[in-house]
């Protein structure tokens, strides 16, 4: 068949087609440059944000802040106590929240998917996932510090542990739904039981998903003020009693940065850095994860 | 309805459906199903999308009870035993009755893991005998030559002919009788498409095949025996020569000539 006879000649409804072209030329040109504004607009924030903290960080940062206690005002340290007490607040509590934020998303996503008790259990879940933290802070005080008479590292981690929950159920539930059904009709196909398709096949594909979850849910967790204010509150000195007021980087941060003493504002800032660094190495690993997925 | 049943004389049926009503919720998808299933042959269910080709393969190894609200009504004898009733086990029937998908479903894996994860479900073999089995089940599946040197590799990483025939192999690994196809090769191109018909032939000689299909020529090339539904009945089965040269319905003939369909 030859073309050039069954297509009709374009010239004559060319005009009115011309000039709608330009049109969309221009709409796309006048998107392009409001996003663009908008995007620059973020990142101008950001870049600043992380400018000053390198800039500051940097400088308040030395051997001493990774080796010496948090001092008083006007005198040498560093922040041992504060990063000792995160590590082991962030890291219990992690090891607490995962596997009951890792059983309770397998619950909502295989076993009950559209029942009551999974409509109960997310609906909570949604409301503790945007309660504010240091709403959970409040509770924890309420429920255990006036309880036991004493601030506590084992407050404070059930306070994190009240945060890490909802984001792995959330981020579970949400990995394994993106399995196809397809593959665990295959595994069940096969004359596998329900346990076996879970561990085997399911949550094998979704591994990568759900660690990255729990990775952000640690990210988010150690940088978390509010949830220690009323829970671990800090400590000057050494502990590593759980049954003692603990130190932690972002209760020491909040301290020293709104106080007058130059010595503590700089391991403020070092502390800010220390904390930035963590986080973004949490998500660079979150992403690598996320990016080899099979 | 008078419809054929019936299945020439010599052979002896793996599979009898008797009075089998099939219903999604209230939306009832199989019709008073009556139809046998001949031991050692090829059996195609044709018919337009919707008509229950998929939904009658799935009830043979009870693949629907995964989803609560789909039910089957009647019988479904297997080597005589009804194996709808509960007492059947689930897990032993899917052993002796296998399936394959539509679309490839290698698991997360490595290819020799993907053969080997079926059959530890239901043997322990030591490791001489578990690389045996799964050489033996890759032959099978003509696929052997083609991943002998890179069995630690992830499934996922093969064509999708590969890993259709993959799972193909997966499927036979653990020995079962019957092996159900649900449009196998629906999502392959025709050379891959090609090797397939040419191992359901193969399979036929040790297997009972039951097979899906909207491709009337696949059917036609590759089946002994062919039913074709439409909207949830059986409407005829037969010799496939019979239905695609001689279809006793008007509605047969219909599709099959790709007037209707």
């Amino acid at each position: 068949m030859n073309f050039s006879e069954t297509v009709p000649n374009s010239t004559p409804g060319a005009d009115p087609r011309q000039a709608r072209y330009a049109r969309r030329k221009l709409i796309n040109i006048v998107a392009l440059v409001a996003s663009l504004l908008a995007m620059s607009f973020g990142l101008f924030w950001l870049f600043w944000i992380l400018f000053e903290t390198v800039r500051l960080g940097v400088a308040g940062l030395g051997m001493a802040t990774l080796t010496q206690m948090t001092p008083p005002p006007n005198d040498e340290g560093g922040l041992l106590n504060a990063i000792y007490g995160s590590f082991l607040m962030v890291t219990l509590a992690t090891f607490v929240g995962t596997p009951i934020g890792v059983m309770a998303g397998i619950y909502l996503a295989e076993f009950d998917t559209k029942g009551w008790l999974a409509n109960v259990t997310r609906f909570v879940n949604d409301i503790l996932l945007s309660a504010p933290s240091i709403v959970i802070g409040l509770f924890v005080y309420a429920v255990v510090v006036t309880r036991f008479k004493s601030f506590s590292g084992y407050a404070g981690i059930l306070a994190l542990t009240l945060i890490v929950i909802p984001v792995v159920i959330r981020t579970t539930e949400n990995m394994l739904q993106l399995v196809p059904a397809g593959l665990r009709e295959a595994a069940y196909a096969l004359g596998a039981p329900k346990w076996k398709v879970i561990l085997s096949i399911t949550m094998r594909s979704a591994r990568a998903g759900v660690v990255t979850g729990i990775l952000l849910a640690v990210a988010r967790i150690a940088g978390e003020t509010a949830p220690l204010l009323f829970t671990a509150l800090s400590n000057q000195f050494w502990t590593s009693s759980l049954s003692e007021p603990m130190a932690s980087l972002p209760v020491t941060i909040f301290k020293f940065a709104m106080s007058p003493y130059e010595n503590w504002q700089n391991l403020a800032w070092a502390g800010v850095f220390l904390i930035t660094l963590a986080v973004l190495g949490l998500n660079i690993l979150a992403r690598v994860l996320t990016r080899t997925k099979i | 309805m008078n419809t054929t049943t019936m299945v020439a004389k010599d052979e002896r049926s793996k599979i009898s459906v008797k009075n089998l009503d099939f219903f999604y919720g209230k939306f009832h998808a199989l019709k008073d199903i009556n139809l046998e299933i001949p031991e050692k042959k090829v059996t195609a269910f044709i018919g337009p999308s919707g008509c229950g080709k998929s939904t009658l393969l799935r009830v043979f190894n009870r693949m629907f009870e995964l989803y609560p609200e789909q039910k089957a009504r009647g019988e479904v004898i297997l080597d005589g035993d009804n194996l709808l009733t509960s007492k059947q086990d689930v897990a032993l029937l899917r052993a002796k009755v296998g399936m394959v998908f539509q679309k490839p479903t290698p698991f997360p894996m490595s290819i020799f893991d993907n053969i080997a994860f079926g059959v530890k479900l239901f043997e322990s073999l030591n490791s001489t005998d578990m690389e045996e089995r799964v050489e033996w089940a890759l032959r099978k599946a003509a696929l052997w030559n083609e991943v002998k040197d890179k069995l630690k590799q992830n499934g996922a990483s093969l064509s999708g002919g590969q890993q259709q025939r993959l799972c193909i192999a997966r499927g036979v690994a653990i020995k079962p009788e019957v092996i159900l196809l649900d449009e196998p090769c629906s999502a392959l191109d025709p050379i891959s498409t090609a090797k397939i018909e040419e191992l359901i032939i193969e399979l036929k000689q040790d297997y009972t095949v039951v097979i899906v299909t909207h491709n009337m020529q696949q059917a036609a090339r590759c089946s002994d025996y062919t039913a074709y539904m439409y909207l949830g009945d059986l409407m005829e089965f037969g010799a496939t020569e019979q239905i695609f040269f001689k279809p006793s319905r008007q509605e047969t003939e219909d599709y099959i000539t790709g007037r209707f369909g």
